[in-house]
């Protein structure tokens, strides 16, 4: 058997934690030692994780990299794999890992080492959501995930804390233990919860409706998708800098990937039968929440709501069964996880200088603020899909596949464009043009070292991507063509028995 | 007399027992060594059952019986009062309750107890509880000075005689249809559908729902859980509960085994009730006794709900549930034993306060235990429900399933509103600071249990696969 690589980079953040829990010191901003030995532990596990894509084989749909033991006796193991659609959100959750364990330096003033130890132990559920391959240790890392976040949105959180907090965990919980019954249900109709097996016997059509729904119900709270939206801006408004960061750039995409890897890979026929569903909310989700987010003067609610609009997008994508959809639905994800983890970023540093998160409160910034100016301008343009950026790829490679399947559908949600132009548009004027009136915003001084680093690479990454999305079109080719084939033989059968 | 080496445990039980009753009535403040060694008691209990004759025999004319179920309920039953002995030391002393009685009156539940899981016949499982309630009745109100502690014993002493008194009369209704008091003779006679043995049945399920606390016969709980002292309460919380649960299952599975479609519904209108109550209602509680007492009730449910499938798969997650429950519950009455400030132990939820400023540690144990009480991966206490749930859909009972896992949704609210408290909150004053290994040392062992079952999640799996009453 080769060396475990993908226990490795799933497993190596617990082990930072442990590491991290030793450390001496004060448990505040004072203690350097805790935030060298994350940042050193996330930026190794970045480093394996690139490793691990230069040696994946991007010719293959087959998964790769898989370990099994023997986990549950006699009927579940414990089996890791990945394929081009996992890969590339492995890499995003440990790009942005490190990211966010920088922005604590600035953001994060009490309780430091505890911080860092639930966003090591958070890493490692999130790896492991992506590399599981069994529907038992999928569900067993999509779940802890919430131990972790609850306690970043409790204990470090704003003013409604405690509100947001408990909305997130009993929402997402909810959401999940369907999919709970649904995983067992599986168990007993086909013997297994290994996912490559599930792939080839598959599961009977009359049972596919019910259990997809059961997944849906998951996947949608997760995503999330009008109308289970609304525990996210409230978790977002609250949750501290690197908290909202984990959340949008990584947590929200595990509600895409399993829509991707279990709603359609296990239950093409359901999905087709619920496609109009899944359109009409996405629908609906890019229009009201564009509409929602045109109406904020909270800059992170703004934010939120342009995440589930974007979201909407790549559920659209997904649903449409057709390569540009795909693709451009996991680009946009992909995409998403840089942009929307850098706009809260940027909205971080405004807060940890003034405490204020209204959009009221600012404006003028351009004329003391010039770098910060320039880099909120990128992911700005990158939220509304300026060509050149990576948030153009995805969105316009869904609108492509959406116009092939329903053209009603790619014309409403281009409406969506248009309006995530304009709020982020005016969101961008009032806080960096106009006057400098407030008389607090003064003294404040641009991005310092770590910001500058953490922003720097993000905007580089969002212009490299945009600019040659081949990297990522590449990797994630021949596993969505076997996706999509897989799709169209199950759908094919059942034409042939009706 | 070639049985009696079968009897081994029981017996020896019994003469230490009576020999530390004799100490203690000679011996002036004989407290500290009747517990020490009635603790010693209990150790060389564990021993004798592991070296004991582990033949799977019916023995004293059938009415015994020595298999793999009563020796797995035999352990969990000793292992746990050994832990509870531990942790509720202080307290004791503490609050004043330290009587030589008090560990004689617990090793003498623990008799009356193996009795029980052991019996074969419906006299002798009678002898079993009567002896287990008699004892609980005195430990509820253990701490006589207290109005609360004697109400809680009244309580549960005027119910509990009820109910026994009920499952008598079930006792009774069987034998006279059946003409037998033997488990195996019922079942045999019980073939053809006879309605005087489901009255009987029905009669038995009420008495054995009370000790376990299931909905609706429930009501004792909060109040005697809330009135006696904790070190009491958390041995009611944890030990009577295995030994309630085994003949709960031994019942169903023995003598009732021809009558499934009697009971199966009944058990899972209980198994639905209890678990909808011990979720719903324990969310406006205030005080973290009576809260444990809900939760204790919402435990039961789904440990019943294993039950309530019929197969031996479904008795198993039983046994595995109830096992991994009793670590959980032996870790959150630890910390619940260390809420003491000022000289006073206190029980209202919202003096754990900022606890996780004071004491990082504990908090962080107790926050460990609760997530795994409310069921969330990838603590233990997520695989317990996991195994019940893969009992349960086998037998496509999805409205038990559904229900079931809605409320842990349910149920995870109130467990999280004690972490928030614990992690959210400004802080108290901290409580007493006391580094105790009796206390500090089951919580650590609990919560490297919990976190670490993920681990290898079939340990318990494997032990109990071999376990089978038929």
């Amino acid at each position: 058997m080769n060396f475990p690589i993908l226990s490795s980079i799933t497993f190596l953040p617990l082990i930072g934690a442990l590491f991290v829990f030793l450390t001496r010191g004060e448990n505040d901003e004072k203690n350097k030692g805790a935030i060298y030995v994350s940042v050193f532990t996330t930026l190794v596990n970045f480093f394996i994780s690139l490793f691990l894509w230069f040696s994946f084989d991007n010719k293959t749909s087959n998964f790769q990299f898989v370990e099994e033991i023997n986990w549950i006796s006699g009927f579940i193991k414990f089996k890791f794999g990945i394929d081009g659609i996992s890969i590339l959100f492995i890499i995003l959750t440990t790009f942005i890992t490190p990211i966010c364990i920088i922005s604590c330096i600035n953001s994060v003033k009490t309780r430091l080492k505890e911080f860092l130890i639930a966003i090591l132990v958070l890493e490692t559920f999130m790896i492991g959501v992506f590399c599981s391959l069994d529907l038992v240790i999928f569900y067993l890392f999509f779940e802890a995930g919430l131990i972790p976040m609850f306690l970043i949105i409790g204990i470090w959180g704003g003013p409604r804390k405690v509100y947001s907090a408990f909305k997130f965990f009993l929402f997402t919980l909810l959401g999940s233990v369907l999919m709970l019954v649904a995983i067992i249900t599986i168990y007993w109709i086909t013997g297994t919860t290994d996912v490559t097996k599930i792939l080839q016997t598959g599961i009977p059509p009359e049972f596919q409706y019910l259990l997809w729904l059961a997944f849906f119900s998951s996947f949608a709270v997760k995503m999330p998708m009008w109308p289970v939206h609304t525990w996210l801006p409230d978790a977002h408004v609250e949750a501290p800098t690197p908290g909202s960061v984990i959340l949008a750039a990584i947590l929200l995409k595990m509600g895409g990937y399993g829509f991707l890897r279990f709603s359609v890979g296990l239950f093409p026929i359901a999905s087709e039968y619920f496609t109009p569903l899944i359109f009409a909310l996405s629908i609906i989700a890019i229009i009201y929440t564009s509409l929602v987010a045109l109406m904020q003067d909270d800059m992170k609610k703004l934010i939120a709501y342009s995440s589930i609009a974007h979201m909407g997008f790549v559920t659209l994508g997904i649903f449409t069964f057709n390569k540009q959809g795909i693709e451009g639905s996991i680009i946009q994800m992909f995409s998403h996880g840089l942009i929307s983890a850098a706009l809260f970023l940027s909205i971080g540093v405004l807060y940890d200088r003034t405490h204020s998160r209204m959009i009221k409160s600012y404006g003028g910034l351009v004329h003391i603020l010039p770098k910060y100016s320039f880099l909120f301008m990128v992911f700005a343009l990158g939220t509304l899909g300026l060509p050149g950026t990576s948030g153009f790829v995805g969105e316009f490679l869904v609108l492509i596949g959406a116009f092939k399947v329903n053209f009603l559908v790619a014309i409403l949600a281009s409406i969506g464009v248009i309006l995530a132009a304009a709020y982020i548009l005016w969101l961008y004027k009032k806080v960096i043009f106009g006057k400098l009136e407030n008389v607090q915003l003064q003294k404040i001084k641009d991005v310092n070292f770590s910001e500058g680093i953490m922003l720097g690479v993000l905007c580089f990454t969002v212009l490299l991507f945009g600019f040659y999305p081949e990297v990522l079109t590449e990797t994630i080719k021949v596993s969505v063509d076997n996706l999509i084939n897989n799709y169209k033989t199950e759908i094919a059968k059942t034409i042939i028995f009706k | 007399m070639t049985d009696i080496k079968f009897l081994i445990p029981e017996i020896f039980l019994s003469i230490s027992i009576f020999s530390l009753l004799i100490i203690g009535v000679f011996l002036k403040n004989s407290f500290e060594i009747i517990y020490k060694s009635s603790m010693f008691v209990i150790f060389s209990l564990l021993l004798i059952i592991f070296t004991s004759n582990n033949d799977i025999v019916k023995f004293f004319n059938a009415s015994f019986s020595n298999d793999n179920f009563s020796l797995y309920s035999k352990i969990l039953i000793s292992v746990s009062t050994l832990f509870i002995l531990l942790i509720t030391k202080k307290y004791i002393i503490d609050i004043k309750t330290n009587k030589f009685e008090y560990p004689v009156l617990i090793l003498l539940s623990v008799l009356g107890m193996f009795i029980m899981v052991s019996s074969n016949d419906l006299i002798v499982f009678y002898l079993g509880l009567e002896l287990q309630s008699l004892s609980l009745y005195v430990l509820a109100s253990i701490d006589r000075d207290n109005l609360r502690s004697t109400e809680a014993g009244i309580k549960y002493f005027v119910l509990s005689a009820l109910s026994s008194g009920l499952l008598l009369y079930g006792c009774s209704l069987i034998y006279g249809f059946t003409g037998s008091t033997n488990f195996e003779q019922i079942a045999i006679a019980s073939t053809d559908f006879n309605l005087g043995i489901i009255f009987g049945m029905v009669f038995i399920l009420v008495g054995l729902a009370f000790k376990i606390s299931a909905v609706p016969f429930h009501m004792w709980t909060p109040d005697v859980y809330q009135g006696a002292p904790t070190s009491v309460t958390s041995f009611f919380s944890v030990v009577p509960k295995i030994a309630g649960i085994a003949i709960f299952i031994k019942f169903m599975y023995l003598p009732f085994r021809e009558i499934l479609g009697e009971w199966q519904y009944i058990l899972v209108f209980m198994s639905i009730a209890s678990m909808i109550l011990g979720a719903v209602a324990a969310i406006g509680q205030t005080n973290i006794k009576r809260l444990m007492a809900y939760s204790s009730i919402g435990h039961i449910g789904y440990a019943i709900a294993g039950v309530s499938v019929g197969t031996e798969n479904g008795f198993q997650s039983t046994l595995v549930y109830i096992s991994i429950y009793v670590v959980m519950n032996i870790g959150a009455f630890a910390c619940i034993l260390l809420m003491k400030r000022g000289g006073k132990y206190v029980e209202e939820l919202n003096e754990l306060s900022g606890l996780s400023k004071n004491h990082p540690l504990v908090s962080l144990g107790l926050m460990i235990i609760l997530f795994s009480l409310a069921g969330i991966p990838p603590l233990a206490g997520f695989f317990a429900k996991f195994y019940i749930f893969m009992a349960v859909i086998e037998n496509e009972m999805y409205t038990l399933a559904i229900i079931g896992l809605v409320t842990t949704v349910v149920s995870a609210f109130y467990y999280i509103r004690i972490i928030k408290i614990m992690y959210f909150d400004e802080p108290k004053k901290p409580f007493e600071k006391f580094t105790d290994y009796r206390i500090h040392g089951p919580i650590a062992l609990s919560c490297i249990l919990l976190v670490s079952f993920f681990l290898y999640p079939s340990i318990l799996n494997e032990i109990v696969s071999s376990i089978s009453i038929f």
